[in-house]
């Protein structure tokens, strides 16, 4: 459904990828795993249209959209989960799930109702501004704000970042019920074991680069750690 | 009784104010944008009616009524090709852009409406008044009042009531995320400028129907809007 | 601009040395010049060269400081109007009395930044000219300088300016042309001591800080730089100069009214036009600026609005499309 082509990125003077190669398939969870500044982040920014790259770089169902604004990206049903949550401030929770829902895509899957059954707290909250909330409630309005827009591919950036273990669990427990829906998710995520017990698949990214690729029931923990810090190479 | 008159005229003009002062601080608030040329396009509105009113006999309200969709698309337009192409990090050249736009504004208005000062007329309405016991006040400053809290009240409703107002928000907190939401920041500040413009036209025509007007008087309008948001933040600041 | 910027701060190659010498050479030049130019060509570079100043002071604060000023007619008139002052209320003379523009320039400026200076970002712009016209209104009520339609310097104090009467000698000059030579020269020493001054500021370690200033204030402030302090100097030192020009331009005028001398087209849109076309935060930027505007201005001016319109739309174009300026 989508794959990137030797997708190259760079911020001014620092290139940040170096031809990166990755496929997800419909309905598929992959995971992308790296340490801290390998790449991770800009490689969901590319793809979701915050940066702009080379037409044939990133292709969604055989149409190149490496140079497509975000705004044309989440029309064709890639939404985003941005790295720290990105709530708008001046919206409250319930502002914000309609905003993400400002694009609404073919049947409505995730309504309102849908997104307050899978975050119950969320409806309670609905009132408040966006950031008076906890950072896992406001992790859910992200995610549920992503959703709004009804995806055939998610994409989450670090969505386990600075919270406390215990939240870290309800989270990922709404990533079962996101999938039932059919949609493809990519979550970029430090936690390696959590990262590869959701995922069905694992892409490595090391300095700009994939350093290990494969189904993640056949990727041992070994081969991720080389492929993590570098020992392989 | 002199004060009380003189608290009262204050206020009712103050809302003229609050009309120049509306249309600067909508475009500011959306994209950190300080228009220099707001004065000038409060002035090019005020010909604009002008213009409608001589051409097709209407009264001036009516008039302006139909000057206002041509004036938003313009601001649309002006936001479109010419603000959006210089809005970043730097603050200078939107700066330069809105002052080169009015010194062409004011000279552009010259050559075409040369240096006479014109006034809308709208006949009885002009001195008519009413008593309300302790005060007079005259029927055009109390309209010009009524507008501006009309205005104010609808742009109000707008921000916190529409999907429109949503986008506007959310494109001024962060204009990144917005569009990752599929909205265009882009689009949202040309519609936001196009808006701009329709109130910049509510308060030409009060300016037009209330006092003389030529092309050069638009960077004092600018000063009095600027007046009108400082006083209007100190306001909002001691309300706190 | 910033890469203009790198330039002018760790340069000193043997390009520099020529673009040095050269500078040396044209500056003799221009002293020598009044012995054999025309009068007429002596009130180009007149106008010339206080308009170069009055860039480069605004290229100063907005170029390299970021605060975009859209009130320097304050200074200029304020300056003028002091100069006014010291020679028909003290009976000084007119050269003297420059003095006392760019006194009084520098005093109106403490005010102005101790105000402007809490407006957020662009705010600033629309404040100082906010207090430009507050200005130009209390001036146009000080009825002893004329109020509203303005007065003119007395007979006999443009009679005898110290050392008009030693250059009428010397050229064998009448002394309106000799007053004229005077005046030039005082623009030449103000524009070259201007331009060292910034040169100067620039290769200091206060130039490195200016930089940091106008690109991102916080970040200056983490290394260390006093921004505050900075700004204000930069800002009182560049109104101080511009009262000083404002107050030169008028003697040499002789002749003032509060709208000519706080006028916003004059001594604002037109610099402004000067360093957006040379190219902004650069050095050369305003001398190649008020070259082109020199020429547009004598070719074109006696279109009246129709060249004030092309030269607003010609700023615009500029920042649209090359916003280095011609210079870059």
């Amino acid at each position: 459904m989508l794959e990137t082509h030797s997708l190259t990125a760079s911020y001014g003077q620092f290139k940040a990828l170096f031809g990166i190669d990755i496929t997800v398939a419909p309905g598929e969870c992959v995971a992308i795993i790296g340490a801290n500044g390998a790449g991770k982040t800009t490689l969901l920014r590319s793809i979701s249209g915050v940066l702009r790259n080379a037409p044939g770089m990133v292709v969604h169902k055989g149409t190149p959209i490496g140079t497509l604004p975000a705004d044309a990206v989440v029309q064709r049903g890639i939404a985003m989960v941005p790295e720290g949550r990105k709530l708008f401030p001046s919206l409250s929770v319930e502002e914000n799930l309609l905003i993400g829902g400002q694009v609404r895509r073919g049947d409505a899957r995730w309504t309102l109702e849908t997104v307050y059954a899978l975050f119950p707290i969320l409806k309670e909250r609905r009132l408040s501004p966006a950031t008076a909330l906890s950072g896992g409630q406001q992790q859910m309005v992200a995610i549920g704000r992503a959703l709004m827009s009804n995806p055939e591919l998610l994409l989450c950036d670090e969505i386990s970042l600075g919270l406390a273990p215990v939240v870290i669990r309800d989270i990922y427990a709404a990533l079962p019920r996101i999938r039932e829906t059919g949609a493809a998710v990519v979550i970029v995520e430090q936690d390696i074991t959590r990262a590869l017990a959701v995922a069905d698949r694992v892409y490595c990214l090391m300095e700009g680069r994939v350093t290990l690729t494969g189904p993640t029931a056949s990727t041992t923990r070994d081969a991720v750690h080389a492929a993590y810090f570098g020992d392989a190479a | 009784m002199i004060w009380l008159d003189t608290l009262v005229q204050g206020l009712l003009l103050g809302g003229l104010y609050a009309l120049f002062a509306a249309g600067l601080s909508l475009v500011f608030g959306i994209m950190r944008l300080v228009n220099l040329a707001h004065g000038d396009l409060i002035v090019l509105a005020a010909f604009v009616v002008l213009v409608v009113v001589e051409a097709t006999g209407l009264n001036p309200f009516l008039s302006a009524l139909i000057a206002a969709p041509a004036l938003f698309a313009f601001g649309w337009a002006l936001q479109w090709f010419v603000f959006n192409r210089v809005l970043g990090k730097d603050i200078l050249p939107p700066l330069l852009v809105t002052f080169g736009l009015s010194i062409a504004l004011q000279n552009g208005m010259l050559e075409v409406f040369s240096a006479d000062s014109q006034r809308i007329r709208v006949g009885a309405l002009e001195s008519a008044s009413v008593d309300l016991g302790l005060v007079t006040v005259g029927i055009m400053p109390l309209l010009t009042f009524a507008s501006a809290v009309a205005v104010i009240f609808t742009l109000n409703q707008i921000f916190y009531r529409t999907a429109l107002g949503r986008a506007f928000r959310a494109t001024s907190d962060d204009p990144v995320t917005a569009s990752l939401m599929g909205i265009n920041p882009r689009s949202v500040f040309a519609v936001a400028t196009g808006l701009a413009m329709v109130i910049v036209t509510i308060a030409a025509l009060y300016l037009g129907m209330r006092s003389n007007f030529d092309p050069s008087i638009g960077p004092a309008r600018l000063i009095f809007a600027f007046e009108a948001v400082i006083i209007g933040a100190l306001a909002r600041f001691g309300a706190r | 601009m910033k890469h203009a910027m790198q330039v002018t701060v760790t340069t000193r190659t043997r390009a520099s040395t020529v673009a040095g010498s050269v500078a040396l050479g044209l500056i003799g030049l221009g002293l020598i010049l009044p012995a054999f130019a025309s009068r007429s060509l002596i009130q180009d570079l007149f106008f010339i060269l206080t308009m170069l100043t009055l860039a480069q002071l605004w290229n100063l604060i907005a170029g390299y400081g970021g605060m975009v000023s859209v009130g320097q007619q304050a200074f200029v008139g304020i300056g003028a109007y002091a100069m006014f002052a010291g020679v028909i209320l003290l009976g000084w003379d007119p050269v003297f009395a420059i003095l006392l523009g760019g006194i009084a320039a520098f005093l109106l400026a403490i005010p102005m930044a101790f105000f402007a200076f809490r407006l957020q970002g662009a705010y600033f712009a629309i404040g100082t000219w906010v207090i430009a016209e507050v200005t130009r209104l209390i001036i146009a009520q000080w009825k002893t300088l004329g109020g509203g339609t303005g007065t003119s310097l007395p007979r006999e104090a443009t009679a005898d300016i110290i050392g008009v009467a030693t250059i009428a000698n010397l050229f064998d000059l009448r002394d309106a042309a000799a007053r004229d030579v005077l005046a030039y020269w005082l623009a030449l020493a103000l524009a070259v001591g201007t331009m060292a001054a910034i040169y100067a500021l620039l290769r200091s370690r206060n130039g490195l800080a200016l930089a940091a200033l106008r690109d991102n204030d916080n970040a200056a402030r983490s290394v260390g730089v006093d921004a505050g302090r900075l700004k204000w100097l930069v800002f009182l030192a560049a109104a101080a100069m511009t009262g000083l020009v404002g107050a030169l331009i008028y003697m040499q005028t002789a002749r003032i009214s509060p709208d000519a001398a706080f006028s916003v087209t004059s001594w604002t849109a037109y610099v402004i036009f000067i360093v957006v076309i040379g190219g902004i935060g650069r050095l050369e930027g305003p001398i190649l600026g008020v070259l082109v505007f020199w020429g547009l201005q004598t070719a074109f001016s006696d279109y009246g609005s129709w060249y004030l319109l092309a030269l607003g739309l010609i700023a615009i174009a500029v920042m649209l499309f090359a916003r280095g300026g011609f210079g870059a």
